[in-house]
């Protein structure tokens, strides 16, 4: 690890937990139906919306109807996505004249979107209009985000209320976070990228002649194509939103996505921004700052080491390749390292960020090739994944994924000493304790049983594309990738196959949805419930012996479930590499 | 049904705020501020477009500064299916791909007994990267020198004029932009 490239990391997490506060305590305005600076422009938008849609914005719904209004939604989402995607042949907006996408792909997009996974079986270049891209997949990457945000806001009702039967009204709780937070911030970051150069236009795509013609056979190549489109609106939101869906193939990796190191920083520092900030904002929800800094800061002691070992692992090269007469040291004039897949703009160190950041929060975008990563660099982003998502995680759903650990992190605190569990002033009881379990389980179990079935039958191991090991790794990483509704993936692995397009959709759809069901049974289980005195005996869970436990519980769940596995795939490859043989 | 009424209405209004308006006003504003990088960042020479400054291209003949290797269909660097190779550290293929790009480098340049920048042997993320590293440009020097029968001080120069530095002087890796350099040596300017 080269000094500038570890200073690179450290200025990234300073510049985020600078703007945890700003952000986190305007999100909790926003929440709570408070005025903001925002709101003589959006104010108008919001009440118009609530007025056509016949929403009374006082008016809030039990937990049972606030998990049918999102279940809902979000099904007209993937209903729309799919069927945009089959006939965007004829619709309007589509000047390379791309035909409808296959219905197997499309159904796995759909679910895809919908889910704020963003797994991608398809080339955006080569198989999405200009019209599927804005009003399918732009559309999601804002709502399925918006989604999230209010399940959390829903959960964090639950501790804050008491003997209360209502936890919120879906529709506001969404169309205030699109409003207020995503789009006012989307639009910021989208023209901060165009002004780096990454494109946004509705032209068709420009031919170029090369400046070598280059003899291939068995024609010579005189021309290029360059791609183009509203690519900056996009990638704006899909970093914000922690969807990661890319407007290109390469995702971030693309020079017109993310072409120079300050659209890296902004697109890196987007993804991580509301989900850390949401910490705060669920502080500030409970009336005790002190709870969100808490949570925060086991996510951060989580995410740097793993950062690090990361960086670590790609700086130190390939060392199958020493005999190779290159040079893989790294000096003031190159990076060294590992440089397959990654590109010379961002060098080691902000490749290594990026794999770690979309992995810890449920993003998915790519600015390097995870598949070319050496066995460790690799593992670090895998197991990211498969922790559930909670480190950062995705915008919403990673905090109410934290706050399920949080409460077997206490629920396990009491089992130790014998006492009832509290956390927030609430007893937790055996409901809690099943539902949170499920949330925990349900992903390592979708993951496992999704990997150990594509394992088994020649249309899962048909698609791998690397020999040995490594070839399990693609198919774990997948499957972690879906199981956790992160999305990105060992790009290496065929997955746009009529198997893996089903398996994986399926994956993301229970990941996504079925979680919701029992976080909202939660949320309305605790807001029914009185709050109990706070005693000696509570444990207080702001300090850090709870910040431990709660780094503990969450460690040990990902490395008890996912070891073997781990151990089948990257460190196997790893022994390999570092071996003679 | 009480139910699908706010779903369906919200759903259509929002989808035209976020999925219409918000696109066509980052489009408006992005045109109007930065048209040029907008629009692709392409490079002209007279009326004829050339290339974009942001996108690679592929250079086999040994005058010119080569670029990465790129692993994009069915031709290197084409600009409509960016890829990466996805080869696996292990992948006995990966090993050889290197080994061969090192032999051709060598080949073209067989007093160069220095060991070669890794990033000039390894295919970039997007098979469109446009940049290599300093030391990648400077192992092609005196080759690039030879062929055009000028001092090698001279392409030197130029490199150096051509290296653009880390942002802020923190951020991203200094790199040289392998098209533009080209251009350059061919005295053509880059506009």
């Amino acid at each position: 690890m080269n000094m500038l490239g570890v200073m690179q990391i450290a200025l990234f997490a300073i510049v985020l937990t600078a703007l945890v506060k700003p952000l986190g305590g305007f999100m909790a305005k926003v929440f709570q139906g408070e005025r903001t600076w925002l709101s003589p422009v959006f104010g108008p938008v919001e009440r118009g919306i609530y007025r056509l849609c016949g929403i009374d914005a006082s008016s809030e719904t039990s937990w049972k109807r606030y998990a049918i209004a999102v279940l809902l939604f979000n099904l007209i989402g993937f209903l729309a996505v799919y069927s945009i995607q089959l006939a965007q042949g004829v619709l309007p907006l589509n000047p390379q004249a791309f035909a409808g996408v296959e219905a197997k792909s499309a159904f796995n997009t759909a679910v895809s979107f919908a889910s704020n996974t963003n797994w991608q079986g398809y080339g955006g270049e080569s198989t999405m209009s200009y019209f599927t891209q804005m009003l399918a997949l732009n559309v999601q990457n804002f709502l399925s985000a918006a989604s999230g945000m209010a399940v959390l806001v829903a959960l964090i009702r639950g501790f804050s209320r008491r003997q209360a039967s209502q936890i919120g009204n879906f529709y506001v709780d969404m169309t205030r976070g699109t409003l207020y937070v995503l789009v006012p911030l989307a639009l910021v970051l989208a023209l901060a990228l165009v002004s780096q150069g990454v494109v946004q236009n509705f032209s068709e795509y420009k031919t170029v002649e090369l400046v070598e013609p280059v003899v291939m056979q068995p024609e010579q190549v005189t021309q290029q194509t360059i791609p183009l489109g509203p690519a900056a609106s996009q990638v704006a939101i899909k970093q914000l939103g922690t969807n990661g869906g890319g407007f290109f193939n390469v995702n971030s990796a693309h020079p017109l996505e993310n072409p120079t190191p300050l659209s890296n920083f902004l697109e890196v520092l987007a993804i991580l921004l509301i989900p850390a900030a949401l910490c705060y904002t669920f502080g500030r929800m409970v009336n005790d700052t002190r709870q969100g800094w808490a949570v925060y800061a086991a996510m951060m002691i989580i995410f740097l080491p793993l950062t690090f070992g990361v960086f670590g692992a790609e700086q130190a090269g390939n060392p199958r390749f020493d005999t190779l007469g290159v040079d893989q040291a790294s000096s003031a004039t190159h990076s060294g390292g590992n440089m397959e897949g990654k590109e010379v703009r961002f060098g080691i160190a902000n490749s290594a960020l990026w794999a770690a950041v979309t992995t810890a929060a449920s993003n998915g975008s790519v600015n390097s090739m995870h598949d070319s990563y050496t066995p460790l660099g690799g593992l670090v982003p895998m197991w990211l994944m498969q922790l559930g998502e909670v480190v950062f995680g995705g915008a919403g759903s990673g905090l109410y994924g934290m706050l399920m650990f949080a409460i077997v992190a206490v629920f396990i605190a009491g089992l130790m000493v014998g006492r009832t569990p509290e956390y927030l002033g609430k007893k937790i009881e055996a409901y809690e304790v099943k539902m949170a379990s499920l949330v925990l389980l349900l992903p390592c179990v979708v993951v496992l049983i999704g990997t150990a079935i594509a394992s088994a039958i020649p249309a899962g191991t048909s698609s791998v594309a690397n020999p040995g090991a490594h070839g399990f790794s693609e198919i774990l990483y997948a499957f972690s990738s879906a199981g956790n509704n992160n999305g990105s993936a060992f790009g290496g692995l065929s997955a746009n196959t009529p198997f893996y397009n089903i398996a994986l959709g399926v994956a993301m759809w229970i990941s996504r949805f079925w979680l919701m069901i029992p976080v909202l049974a939660i949320a309305g289980s605790l807001a029914a419930k009185r709050n109990v005195a706070i005693t000696a005996g509570t444990l207080p869970t702001h300090t850090p012996l709870f910040i431990a436990m709660l780094i503990g519980v969450v460690l040990m769940v990902g490395a008890l479930t996912f070891l073997p596995s781990l151990a089948l795939g990257p460190v196997v490859e790893h022994l390999q590499m570092i071996g003679k043989g | 049904m009480s139910e699908l009424r706010p779903a369906l209405i919200s759903f259509l209004l929002l989808t035209v705020i976020t999925g219409v308006v918000y696109p066509l006003a980052v489009t408006g504003l992005g045109q109007a501020l930065f048209s040029d990088k907008a629009n692709g960042s392409l490079i002209r020479d007279g009326d004829r477009l050339i290339g974009s400054q942001l996108i690679g291209q592929p250079f086999l003949d040994p005058r010119y500064f080569f670029g990465r290797p790129s692993a994009t269909a069915p031709q290197p660097y084409n600009g409509a299916a960016s890829s990466g190779s996805n080869q696996g550290p292990t992948n006995p293929a990966l090993a050889t791909a290197i080994s061969a790009r090192v032999a051709a480098l060598r080949a073209f340049d067989p007093e160069n007994k220095t060991s070669v920048p890794i990033d000039l042997v390894t295919a970039s993320g997007s098979g469109l990267d446009p940049h290599i590293s300093p030391a990648a440009a400077e192992y092609q020097v005196p080759r690039v020198a030879r062929m055009r029968n000028r001092p090698e001080s001279e392409i030197r120069t130029l490199v150096k004029e051509m290296t653009e530095g880390r942002t802020f002087g923190i951020l991203g890796e200094p790199r040289v932009n392998v098209l533009l350099l080209n251009l350059a040596l061919d005295g053509k300017q880059a506009g």
